[in-house]
């Protein structure tokens, strides 16, 4: 039996029917109950939902054998996990925004705040400007609005919370998609089973 | 009187167990102290498996370190003594952050280290015991193998600087093939060029299976003497008992400012990530002054919690 963390929500559907074509089905999984765990024995897999930033801390706890994290969740938080695959879903940039007519003044520390402190202390450590971080845990497009900082790094989809906000990309800091990872001791023990899964997934994503 | 093995919990039943088996192998005891001057771990700090090492500065004045490695101590704590073969294991607490949540906390190591003339047999010798040690902490373990110098040279063979040669290699832990395309088109280099890299990355399983190929491909790349090392260390199992536990996968890594030639980890189901590291490294020896070789293992007994109690006991 493979253990599975999905994210929760909208991807997490998306990448469940991945699955599903796959030859992993768990039709009991869509219907709107409180269950949290889901088996399927006759496919070998067993299916949860967990919030998506916590699904790289299942799979490297070895609570889940595979799961589906996004590359930001991956690159904050460096896991122990093995990545197999890029599923080419949930895509999307970590990118820097500002307000419009925003110049940097390399003479000043530059505020940023962000949800993802070490994605921005790389970035900005590789271009050997000073920062201060100012680590939020959501709503960052309102820091630079109210002066709390100069700019932000997140997650861009589509930019039109930026834009409304009278903020814009100034620059991408790397492109975003959802991401096949396993447990690496899980991965030894079940290998048969997680390779036929990548590859059904692998599959799928090269008919998408 | 005898000790009685219920007044033992698992991870001291097994810590006795592998120092018997090492000393029955002819090894004798390393015994080092608590502290350590700092100078030697700021030094070398990417060889530490974690950040951070816990200081305080000594009545005399010098900055201590409370122990987060063995190795290194070792090391520095022996004599080169050229044309000989020295076998030591230890047992000793170390210190690391385990994460940057939890802060440092004192884990049990147990393990092996060879430093002289190191030759096949030498290293057939370590494998053997890294997979007796498994063995004694669960039937059920797998010992993969990989071969350092060979990854390097088809990371070498694309890699146009440092930056890029450290991201492939992270590559190669993660199995992360997509990855590798994806760091070639950032480098302007062809996503063909990094072909051979990508097959040897997906060739793992047991060594029977992929040696050949393994073999084939390092001769078209001009790596066949590392083909030839790495076969010879899977070989030493050849019709044993641990045959079947064998894996070759060359995510089995480890820094290559340190690391060289045949590395190893080991894994145990039901527990999350390798309880066994160990490897060739000649390099630390280099960097350390030493003309030596060398080669060993660690096993992390806190790992081994989580098993059931007890693990084997038999011989």
């Amino acid at each position: 039996m493979i253990n599975v963390a999905l994210p929760k929500g909208r991807l997490g559907e998306k990448v469940y029917a991945m699955f599903e074509k796959a030859g992993f089905p768990c039709p009991a999984l869509l219907e709107n109950s409180r269950k949290l765990i889901f088996d399927n024995e006759e496919a070998g897999v067993r299916y949860f939902w967990v919030k998506p930033s916590d699904v790289a801390i299942y799979v490297e706890r070895g609570a889940a054998d595979v799961g589906v994290a996004g590359k930001d969740i991956l690159m904050e938080y460096r896991p122990e996990v093995y990545e197999l695959l890029d599923l080419n879903v949930g895509k999307c940039r970590m990118a820097v925004a500002a307000p419009e007519q925003f110049r940097d003044n390399p003479d000043r520390t530059l505020r940023v705040a962000t949800k993802f402190s070490r994605i921005a202390r790389d970035f900005y450590t590789s271009r050997g400007r000073d920062i201060d971080i100012i680590h939020l845990n959501g709503s960052i497009e309102i820091a630079p609005i109210l002066g709390l900082s100069d700019v932000i790094v997140d997650i861009v989809e589509t930019g039109t919370t930026l834009r409304e906000n009278h903020l814009e990309v100034i620059e991408t800091i790397m492109p975003i998609s959802a991401r096949l990872i396993a447990n690496k001791s899980g991965f030894k023990f079940k290998t048969a089973q997680i390779e036929r899964l990548a590859e059904g997934i692998r599959k799928e994503v090269e008919q998408q | 009187m005898q000790i009685e093995e219920r007044v033992m919990d698992s991870q001291e039943r097994i810590g006795f167990l592998l120092r018997s088996l090492y000393a029955g192998y002819g090894y004798s005891r390393y015994r080092m102290g608590k502290f350590e001057e700092y100078d030697l771990y700021s030094r070398n700090k990417d060889f530490l498996f974690s950040e951070g090492v816990i200081t305080f500065t000594d009545t005399n004045g010098r900055l201590m370190a409370l122990k987060p490695d063995v190795t290194l101590s070792i090391v520095k704590n022996t004599r080169d003594l050229p044309g000989t073969l020295r076998k030591m294991y230890y047992h000793e607490n170390v210190y690391r952050v385990a994460s940057a949540e939890d802060g440092f906390r004192e884990m049990t190591q147990v393990g092996v280290e060879c430093m002289g003339e190191i030759d096949s047999s030498c290293i057939a010798e370590i494998l053997m015991l890294a997979a007796e040690s498994l063995r004694l902490c669960s039937e059920e373990y797998v010992l993969e193998i990989s071969h350092l110098g060979m990854l390097g040279a088809f990371v070498d063979a694309i890699a146009s600087d440092e930056k890029m040669r450290e991201e492939l290699l992270q590559c190669a832990v993660e199995k992360n093939l997509h990855g590798i395309s994806r760091i070639c088109a950032d480098y302007g280099k062809a996503e063909s060029a990094a072909e051979p890299l990508r097959q040897l990355l997906s060739l793992y399983g047991s060594p029977k299976n992929v040696m050949p190929k393994i073999r084939r491909l390092a001769e078209e790349n001009g790596a066949a003497e590392y083909a030839e090392e790495l076969a010879q260390a899977a070989a030493s199992f050849a019709g044993k008992e641990t045959e079947d536990k064998i894996r070759i996968d060359f995510s089995a890594s480890g820094d290559v400012k340190y690391y060289n030639g045949i590395a190893f980890k080991g894994f145990i189901s039901g527990i999350p990530d390798s309880v066994l590291s160990g490897g060739q490294y000649d390099r630390l020896m280099r960097r350390m002054g030493r003309r030596d070789r060398a080669v060993g293992f660690a096993v992390f007994l806190n790992m081994l919690e989580r098993l059931a109690e007890g693990g084997r006991t038999d011989d």
